[in-house]
């Protein structure tokens, strides 16, 4: 009766192809603290205590609040390849 | 066995809808004042307060926050009520779209009051009819019994149809005249309404993740979900009102035909269409212009939404028809205008009178109708 | 009480993929609701952001139940909601997810009314100081001096302090949050999913875009804000308001940040001359003084 709408990824698309530099993670130095997990606004990283982190690229619009919030400096923004 | 009782008593046009509603047991009100549908949510909260009403009684700060909380309440899956009049109706206009464009089932009875400016609480019908591009049922009450009967039969109408449905009674003279009413014992309403459907429209409950009204990836899915819910649910109302009406007669024994009523219409040359408490005047003027052997009828429209389409096509067979309006546009009466639109044959004449409130009774009818018929009018006149 | 990182539902109330802007601070507030009530919680969203980030029917990207609602209407919708469910026993909570404009500016009646009759519903307010979702104009919750596509030299008025005025009302909990600060903000959606009656959450959200800096810097840029003293987090709980940490610390003047450290990341401020500067510290100065006079005055929870 009503156009509902139900929870899916991709609900604007492949959001991977905004970004412009990729957050990439150095799991050596990472300390599992879970920052980057919690303050990721596009719930594109996976944390589980013990087993560090996990980044979703193809959702990933490259923001950089990850690298920003990284206590340690663990991830760094590298320039998407072709741009 | 148990006996029902139907019980006979006097009763404004006001304290019928009041009555009514309390017998339908919405789980929501929401009330706001404004003359003169005020005495409404007046008696609502007195019933409440006497514990003889089980309802969330939401006293609100707007007509605008009305809708939007019986819009959430019927959303969520509750019978929901309010009231309204004229500019609270215009206060809320925005709610009135989004309730029905997603097919909520709330019931608003509006009684019929003059837009200003100036200030003016007396009786017209522009308020109630803005509702008729906007996907409601509306419904025009004729007497204080027909405004009880529409307002029960609204709640079945709106949640059988999903959509919502106002029952428009005429300011003052209906609101706040007594006349007396048959009301049915409490057993058959509750056998007439049966609970509603929570999961109509949808369901919206805590832990069940679905979203209504995002964005479109298509536009084709806005536009399809408009035609169902603004056109073809209102050609599938006719069936449910039709049906409302007829089970609503065995029940009560009280009939009155669904979308129009028809009188003395059937050997009739002329016809007179009309909505609204002064039909009673302008059935009044046919007979009296029957009685002096003038081929008149007359059709009620019971229902301005959904049209009665079929009904009116009807009025082809007529040589003239005079549509009455206690409304006005820049291009006439809206009656009178959607008549015109469905017939080819019949001579319109659209007669715009009776509003800002002005008195407009059976004399006024039969001089203006004789005057039809005669050919003193053009296509369109007013009386003011 | 405070909650462990770790301890944090996994779930994901945010679905990937959505139409937020990258670096959006609001949806690190509306991962948080999720994350705090995402299992009992109705969301009434109001024309916003928000609205727009659940992407593409038949899509969302949101996994809560959404019902979208007009401007102005979303305390009253959300009041319908609350009501229906206690008449038809159904638990949870009804909850307003709203943008400044529609709490401050158009929804301002509807949301004083539903805090007057003390409607049992939690409202948040997401506060990105202007309206974003249109592309930049000024609201009533935007800060002096801001420039906004409507402000262009600047807003000459200063900001409504909406969740002041939510606790004037007497209801039972009002509180300011921070999206630099999620445990704060998930604590008080729990305590406020405790409470019978009408709930207010002020959070603070940076928006890249309409505050005119990079998108890394949210998390930042909504910190300083709190260290700096511009935005103070408190908490108004039946009767007794009080002052929420960090920014207890920052009742000592001397122990804020300097508030150019905050204006200087984002280029809305970029026009701001020191003395500028100085004039919006003495407002900010003032404003402390209010909320202590009044933590003074209501010290006790009732």
């Amino acid at each position: 009766m009503l156009p509902l709408s139900r929870p899916a990824p991709a609900s604007a698309g492949m959001t991977g192809t905004w970004r412009t530099y990729k957050p990439v993670v150095n799991l050596q130095k990472c300390i599992d603290c879970g920052l980057c997990w919690l303050y990721c606004p596009e719930s594109v990283i996976d944390w589980e205590k013990g087993y560090k982190i996990q980044i979703d690229y193809t959702y990933c619009k490259g923001c950089g609040i990850c690298a920003d919030v990284c206590p340690v400096k663990a991830i760094n923004m590298t320039p998407e390849e072709g741009i | 066995m148990k006996t029902l009782t139907i019980q006979k008593t006097a009763l404004t046009g006001n304290y019928a809808v009041a009555y009514a509603t309390k017998m339908a047991k919405p789980h929501v009100i929401a009330a706001y004042p404004i003359t003169p549908q005020t005495s409404i949510v007046e008696k609502l909260a007195e019933f409440v307060e006497k514990g003889e009403l089980n309802t969330s009684f939401v006293n609100v700060e707007s007509e605008f926050a009305a809708m939007s909380v019986v819009y959430g309440a019927a959303m969520a899956g509750a019978r929901a009520f309010t009231a309204t009049s004229s500019h609270g109706l215009l206060y809320m206009y925005e709610a009135t779209w989004w309730t029905a464009l997603s097919r909520a089932p709330v019931v608003m009875a509006v009684v019929t009051r003059t837009i200003g400016p100036p200030w003016n609480i007396h009786v017209e019908h522009n308020d109630i009819l803005t509702l008729r591009d906007a996907g409601w049922i509306i419904a025009m009450a004729e007497t204080v019994q027909e405004t009880f009967d529409l307002t029960l039969q609204a709640f079945r109408i709106a949640e059988s149809a999903a959509l919502p449905t106002a029952v428009g009674v005429d300011g003052f003279v209906l609101s706040h005249s007594t006349e007396p009413v048959e009301m049915p014992p409490q057993e058959v309403v509750d056998k007439y309404l049966p609970p509603r459907r929570p999961d109509v429209p949808m369901l919206l409950r805590p832990g069940e993740p679905v979203t209504f009204g995002n964005l479109p990836s298509d536009n084709k899915i806005h536009a399809r979900h408009k035609v169902a819910a603004v056109y073809e649910a209102q050609q599938e109302a006719k069936k449910v009102i039709s049906q409302a009406d007829e089970e609503y007669g065995r029940l009560t024994g009280r009939r009155y035909g669904g979308l129009v009523e028809w009188y003395r219409a059937g050997d009739a040359k002329h016809i007179v269409v009309c909505a609204g408490a002064w039909c009673s005047d302008a059935k009044h003027a046919v007979d009296y212009l029957r009685a002096r052997g003038v081929p008149v009828g007359l059709m009620r429209i019971r229902f301005v939404r959904p049209f009665p389409r079929e009904e009116v096509a009807k009025l082809d067979q007529y040589e003239t028809a005079v549509v009455y309006d206690r409304d006005i546009t820049p291009m006439g009466g809206i009656l009178g205008l959607e008549v015109k639109a469905a017939l080819s044959r019949a001579r319109v004449v659209n007669i715009v009178a009776g509003i800002a409130g002005v008195d407009f009774d059976s004399r006024h009818f039969y001089e203006t109708i004789q005057n039809a018929i005669d050919g003193g009018y053009r296509d369109l006149v007013f009386v003011v | 009480m405070s909650f462990r990182i770790d301890q944090l539902p996994k779930k994901k109330y945010v679905v990937p993929g959505n139409a937020a802007c990258a670096g959006c601070g609001m949806m690190i507030g509306l991962k948080i609701l999720g994350m705090a009530l995402g299992e009992e919680a109705v969301l009434s969203i109001p024309a916003s952001c928000a609205a727009v980030v659940q992407g593409l029917t038949p899509k969302s990207g949101v996994a809560m139940p959404i019902l979208n609602v007009p401007f102005a209407s979303a305390a009253a919708v959300a009041t319908g909601i609350a009501e229906a469910y206690r008449m038809l026993g159904v638990k949870g909570h009804a909850v307003v997810w709203a943008g400044d404009g529609g709490t401050a500016d158009i929804g301002f009646g509807t949301v004083s009314g539903a805090a007057e009759r003390n409607s049992n519903i939690i409202y948040v307010m997401y506060d990105n100081e202007a309206y974003m979702n249109t592309g930049i104009q000024r609201s009533s919750s935007t800060p002096r001096a801001a420039w906004t596509t409507t402000t262009p030299t600047g807003k000459h008025e200063r900001k409504k302090d909406v969740a002041l005025l939510m606790a004037m009302h007497g209801v039972p909990y009002v509180a300011t949050a921070s999206i630099a600060y999620p445990q704060d903000f998930y604590r008080k959606l729990k305590r406020a999913s405790e409470i019978q009656g009408f709930k207010f959450i002020h959070l603070h959200a940076p928006c890249p875009p309409g505050w005119r800096y990079d998108p890394a810097k949210t998390v930042e840029i909504a910190k300083l804000a709190v260290e700096t003293g511009a935005w103070i987090l408190w908490e108004y709980d039946n009767g007794q308001l009080k002052l929420n940490p960090p920014s207890t610390v920052y009742v000592d003047r001397a122990k804020r940040k300097p508030l150019k450290e905050y204006l200087k990341l984002q280029g809305r401020f970029a026009h701001l001359t020191d003395n500028d500067v100085k004039m919006l510290e003495e407002e900010i100065e003032a404003k402390w003084q209010t909320v202590l006079a009044l933590a003074k005055a209501f010290p006790q929870r009732l």
